[in-house]
């Protein structure tokens, strides 16, 4: 059997199923090949954005040189194209998800606007004053602010699952937290600052017991684990297609359909409509009672072509290729003294938080910058979780499919220059 | 091609490792804070004004290396000087941050803070190194919101 630890380094496994050929998939995306500041590029901020295929470029280009029209309206072939081409991406969002229904899939912006909606939405229709929504201490602040947002406007609570010191959460607290009071659970998949991957089956199983619908943001978790929506269970599902390896402005909500019939129309305006009067508007059927107005249609298609992408490789095998070179990096910098690393969960995407004694996060960024590694240092936005770990901010790796063993090797000799600069 | 030691002068570490004025003013007549959100560099500043001279300056708070030798060096170089003084020192280190210095004569004006001559090379980094002056302009108007530079 061939291990994927192999994969990373050896040429002779080309047939298993589990090889990834990382030099054939590094041939995909044409910005590996760009020198930044004389250097090769090494681009290890996938967490914050992900780079896009040549196929995924040359379909948003194909779109607007030859496809260009506008959906659901035209009875010109153009018009006919474009709807085709973006009902297409639906159904492909469908099976990238396994959901039942493409009518569950609805188009967003992204992530942000994905949860902004069931806040808004569902929190119009089912949470009142005096209710609790609860989220976890590792999100992002896009799954924070429009929770608080929601519980300013109707005098709900917001509550909080805890996490240890290895930034994985405390389930018995969660536990505790739960009650008839509770609408909604919203968490992340994966946390973007400490690279944890949540149990959300059982978060979803426990919130069911109370009949609480759960969100799971899954920006940095679709990219790079299989999801199949139907068999979590998940009630809401959230991800975004530019870190996806498709177009920036683009997402998916997908949501059961039960529960999307009964929310209100989260914006008005056309498309979202059946028949408009003065004295009463019929709203459009799903998922179109939530696409109001001209959608991203290039953004849509580029995003089908994303997952064509992605399925054509293979999920497992890219999460499992990842998780080798997580392992790999965090053995290596484990060794590296003076360094720690933020987020140590037993179960992890491809994430590594890191702080250096004695150096800012951005002295970090800027040292690595200068040799053409891309990394991110701040917050995250996510400042309760710096907070959490007493840091303002923390450098941070975050690796995809096309990063190799010796990026992460660059990676480490350039944290060993920073130490010796500082030192 | 980018030079490190262009922004990482041997200056700054000194004054990052060491840094100057690093205290609390017990009774300061002035005070102002600075802060930066995305990157979470955050300063105090404190000000002993005696009429229109500055007799003491401090600082605190957390940052990377440039902004704390930013606000290092500054507390140096503004410390016995008049509040009209300070404010033609922070005009002439505002130029040379956004690049806009234009002999070595202007540079050899400013002394040490002439080690942050490179920072306008690194267009990310003018915000860490602007934010200790910021606040000191606000501590000097008796400002009390919070200074932000990004």
């Amino acid at each position: 059997m061939t291990t994927i630890g192999n994969a990373i380094t050896s040429k002779t496994c080309q047939d298993s199923p589990t090889y990834l050929d990382v030099g054939k998939v590094r041939q995909d995306f044409p910005i590996l090949k760009e020198k930044v500041r004389g250097k090769p590029l090494v681009y290890l901020d996938n967490a914050a954005t992900s780079q896009k295929p040549q196929v995924v470029i040359d379909t948003i280009t194909r779109y607007y040189l030859s496809e260009n029209s506008n959906i659901h309206r035209g009875i010109h072939f153009l018009s006919e194209l474009a709807t085709h081409a973006y009902e297409d991406a639906r159904l492909k969002v469908k099976g990238f998800l396994n959901a039942s229904a493409t009518q569950e899939v609805i188009f967003v912006r992204g992530t942000t606007e994905g949860i902004n909606l069931v806040a808004q939405s569902y929190g119009r229709g089912f949470v009142k004053a005096g209710d609790e929504i609860i989220i976890s201490a590792m999100e992002h602040h896009s799954n924070i602010v429009p929770w608080q947002m929601l519980c300013d406007q109707v005098g709900a609570r917001l509550r909080v699952i805890p996490i240890n010191d290895n930034g994985e959460l405390l389930i018995g607290e969660y536990e505790r937290l739960l009650n008839a009071k509770t609408r909604i659970v919203s968490v992340a998949h994966v946390s973007n600052a400490l690279g944890t991957i949540n149990p959300i089956r059982q978060i979803i199983e426990m919130a069911h017991r109370w009949n609480t619908p759960v969100l799971i943001d899954g920006a940095q978790a679709a990219p790079h684990l299989a999801v199949d929506v139907q068999d979590l269970d998940c009630d809401f599902y959230v991800f975004s297609g530019h870190k996806l390896f498709g177009p920036t402005g683009i997402g998916v909500l997908y949501g059961k359909a039960d529960l999307l019939e009964k929310m209100p129309p989260y914006q008005g305006g056309g498309d979202m409509i059946r028949s408009v009067t003065f004295e009463k508007t019929l709203y459009n059927t799903l998922p179109y009672k939530f696409e109001a107005g001209t959608p991203h249609i290039a953004g849509v298609i580029g995003l089908g072509s994303a997952i064509d992408y992605l399925c054509r490789i293979g999920l497992e095998k890219i999460a499992a290729y990842e998780r080798e070179l997580l392992d790999y990096a965090t053995d290596v910098l484990s060794t590296v003294t003076g360094v720690r690393i933020i987020g140590t969960a037993k179960e992890k995407a491809g994430i590594l938080s890191f702080v250096i004694d004695g150096v800012h996060p951005h002295d970090i960024g800027t040292i690595l910058d200068c040799d053409g590694i891309a990394i991110r240092a701040g917050h995250h936005c996510a400042m309760p979780v710096m907070q959490r770990f007493g840091v303002p901010a923390t450098a941070r790796a975050s690796f995809a499919f096309y990063n190799t063993k010796e990026e992460v090797d660059a990676l480490i000799r350039a944290i060993h220059k920073v130490i010796e600069v500082f030192g | 091609m980018f030079d490190l030691s262009e922004l990482y002068h041997d200056i700054i570490f000194d004054h990052n490792r060491k840094p100057r004025n690093f205290r609390k003013i017990q009774g300061a007549n002035r005070m102002a804070e600075g802060y930066n959100p995305l990157c979470g560099d955050q300063i105090t500043i404190y000000l002993n004004l005696d009429g229109e001279v500055i007799r003491d300056i401090s600082f605190q708070g957390l940052g990377c290396a440039i902004s704390k030798a930013s606000a290092s060096m500054m507390t140096d170089s503004v410390k016995g000087k008049t509040m009209a003084e300070a404010k033609v020192l922070f005009d002439k280190v505002h130029k040379m941050l956004i690049g806009e210095t234009g002999t070595r004569s202007d540079l050899n004006e400013i002394g040490e803070l002439a080690a942050l001559s490179g920072v306008c090379n690194f267009p990310n980094r003018v915000k860490c190194a602007s934010l200790a002056w910021h606040t000191l302009r606000a501590a000097l108007k008796g400002d009390e919101t919070v200074v932000s530079t990004e």
